[in-house]
């Protein structure tokens, strides 16, 4: 018998901690299969973030860095620049990402660091128990927006792959989604994309992932689920917004 | 490289680190530090080495983090303001247990302060200056000559016990320049880096971090972390005792401080004073048998500081009952650099 489906190698064979319907445990095993299908698990240096992410090492069989909340896009360039023959990648949350660690994130890759980003978008501080995000769509209720984000006071939410798109440095950004088969099947390819431009040494690649937090959202992992592909998709529209080397 | 040659402190510091193996350097403009970033950035690109100027303090010390991780020598420097950007990252770094050299070439403040010279940042280099309880391995260079030899030596013991060192200058002694006798990096017996990341290979996945949530890991790892502090007590203190053996009144200064109070010393002496210096080399660990030790004969200590009274609280602690401790402070600040003459009245003052 033929087998179809097994874990890649990269994952560890453990638990996650993820709550049900939480789409990291998707996003990692896609960033796993892209490791292995480059062959790259041997030299790569991944560096973890603070929230939900921070769990990176205890799942994947790699070399990890624990960043600060929101460097991690310094930390691994202090990584790449010493060690330019390891692939290096960070995976960070809309908190970290977005919100504390904007100046690093818009900096490395102004730089056009040769690091690839994978950037998770739940619309919410997850870790902490909901709080609003630099990613929080209008009118979303969060444990500090409890009226609902509010244009006016907090600002829009951050779209970071078109921001990201529009530097230099930045040779590669997509924004995917992971709540159907067909995103899924995607964002596979996206997240490979981002790879070879690593693997290639073509440049600063990001790739945005919006993921569901039903914990936090305080639904259903269905409905949280639902909720992705009908108000995230709709403000934050999933596709490639730069491919530089047209990978 | 016995050549003697005319240079500013910062230059010494940068010239020391190349020497001493360093190709990494991650920092952001502040005065009065300049010199060091600019000397790197001519120099590195040379030796394949990387120089970045980063967004931030905040990224520069992270950019420290992420290459002292891969088992690389590195460094930033700053100054006051800036380094206290550098406190989280600094505290990652003990918690990680990471080395990394961190030069602070120090301006007055609080807050912008100026940019004279000042002494102000004592607490926050030696007592943990960020977040979570922690020390690093603390600095004070006098010379341009210690200037070199104390980065040498910064990269050596950050190697050793795994942690974070620190040069605690001043403007003096960063902008001052001074004849320099460079040489090559002492040999030193240092433990394999056999905790660093480098893609795993064929080996075992290694991990660089500060979170510890297992039951009793993180109790555990900052009792491993003290006992770390205390070997450094009773291995590594360095200090310099000036004309001691027979004082009655022995001066407490460091760095810039420490050098004008040997002129007044100096002077004490020829007026037939018995007055000596000590002078802390190593800031943490502080050298606190030296001064139990001097304190066994001489019954009297001036501690004098740039600031309004900082290590005289380390000094107080350390030396033997029934001593008297003095203060003399110059708090940051344009003109409060103390002439030789003036500290000269407060040795007579208090002798």
């Amino acid at each position: 018998m033929q087998q179809v489906f097994k874990r890649p190698k990269s994952l560890k064979d453990v638990q996650t901690h993820f709550c049900p319907g939480c789409h990291h445990g998707t996003i990692h095993r896609l960033v796993a299969e892209a490791i292995d299908e480059f062959g790259v698990q041997k030299r790569t240096i991944g560096v973890a973030s603070v929230g939900c992410s921070v769990f990176l090492y205890s799942y994947f069989d790699i070399d990890v860095v624990e960043s600060p909340h929101g460097r991690a896009a310094a930390v691994a360039t202090g990584v790449k620049r010493a060690r330019p023959d390891c692939f290096v990648f960070t995976y960070q949350g809309d908190g970290d990402l977005a919100a504390i660690g904007t100046a690093e994130i818009i900096h490395a890759a102004n730089r056009g660091e040769d690091i690839t980003v994978i950037f998770v978008n739940n619309t919410t501080y997850g870790m902490t128990g909901g709080q609003m995000a630099p990613t929080t769509l209008v009118g979303q209720k969060t444990s500090t927006s409890p009226y609902g984000r509010d244009q006016e006071k907090d600002g829009a939410p951050l779209r970071m792959a078109e921001l990201l798109a529009q530097l230099e440095g930045v040779a590669f950004s997509a924004r995917v989604a992971v709540n159907t088969p067909k995103n899924l099947m995607d964002a596979k390819r996206q997240i490979k994309k981002a790879f070879r431009y690593q693997v290639e040494g073509k440049g600063f690649a990001f790739i945005e992932a919006l993921s569901a937090c039903p914990t936090n959202w305080g639904m259903s992992a269905l409905a949280a689920n639902e909720r992705v592909g009908n108000e995230l998709c709709a403000y934050f529209k999933p596709g490639v917004i730069k491919n530089n080397a047209e990978l | 490289m016995s050549k003697r040659l005319f240079v500013k402190g910062n230059e010494a510091v940068a010239m020391a680190a190349v020497e001493a193996g360093c190709r990494y350097y991650f920092g952001y403009p502040i005065t009065p530090q300049n010199d060091i970033p600019e000397y790197f950035s001519r120099v590195l690109p040379q030796l394949n080495g990387e120089f970045i100027q980063a967004e931030s303090e905040i990224a520069s010390i992270n950019m420290l983090l992420g290459a002292s991780a891969t088992g690389v020598r590195a460094m930033t420097s700053s100054s006051g303001p800036g380094i206290s950007l550098k406190q989280e990252g600094i505290s990652y770094m003990a918690g990680s247990e990471l080395p990394g050299v961190i030069v602070n070439i120090s301006r007055s403040g609080p807050g912008l302060g100026g940019i004279d010279p000042s002494q102000a940042d004592y607490f926050q280099a030696v007592k943990g200056g960020g977040h979570g309880g922690y020390h690093i391995i603390v600095l004070a260079p006098a010379s341009i000559q210690e200037m070199y030899d104390l980065t040498m030596l910064a990269f050596d013991l950050a190697d050793l016990y795994r942690m974070p060192a620190m040069i605690l200058a001043d403007a003096v002694v960063g902008q001052m320049k001074e004849p320099l006798v460079p040489h090559e990096r002492p040999e030193t017996i240092l433990p394999d880096k056999n905790w660093v990341v480098r893609g795993k290979g064929d080996g075992e996945q290694r991990v660089v971090k500060s979170l510890f949530l297992g039951d009793g890991e993180l109790e555990a790892h900052n009792w491993r972390l003290h006992a770390k502090y205390q070997e450094l007590k009773e291995r590594e203190c360095r200090w310099e005792a000036f004309e001691t053996a027979d004082a009655e009144l022995v001066i407490a200064a460091f760095g810039s401080t420490a050098r004008i109070a040997k002129t007044s010393v100096a002077m004490a002496r020829e007026a037939g004073l018995k007055v000596g210096l000590l002078r802390p080399i190593t800031l943490f660990p502080f050298p606190e048998k030296a001064f139990a030790e001097v304190t066994r004969s001489c019954k009297k200590i001036l501690d004098i500081e740039l600031n309004t009274g900082q290590m005289v609280e380390d000094v107080r602690l350390s030396v033997a009952k029934d001593v008297e401790v003095c203060f003399y402070g110059r708090p940051p600040g344009t003109g409060s650099l103390p002439t030789p003459e003036e500290l000269f009245e407060q040795i007579r003052k208090h002798y």
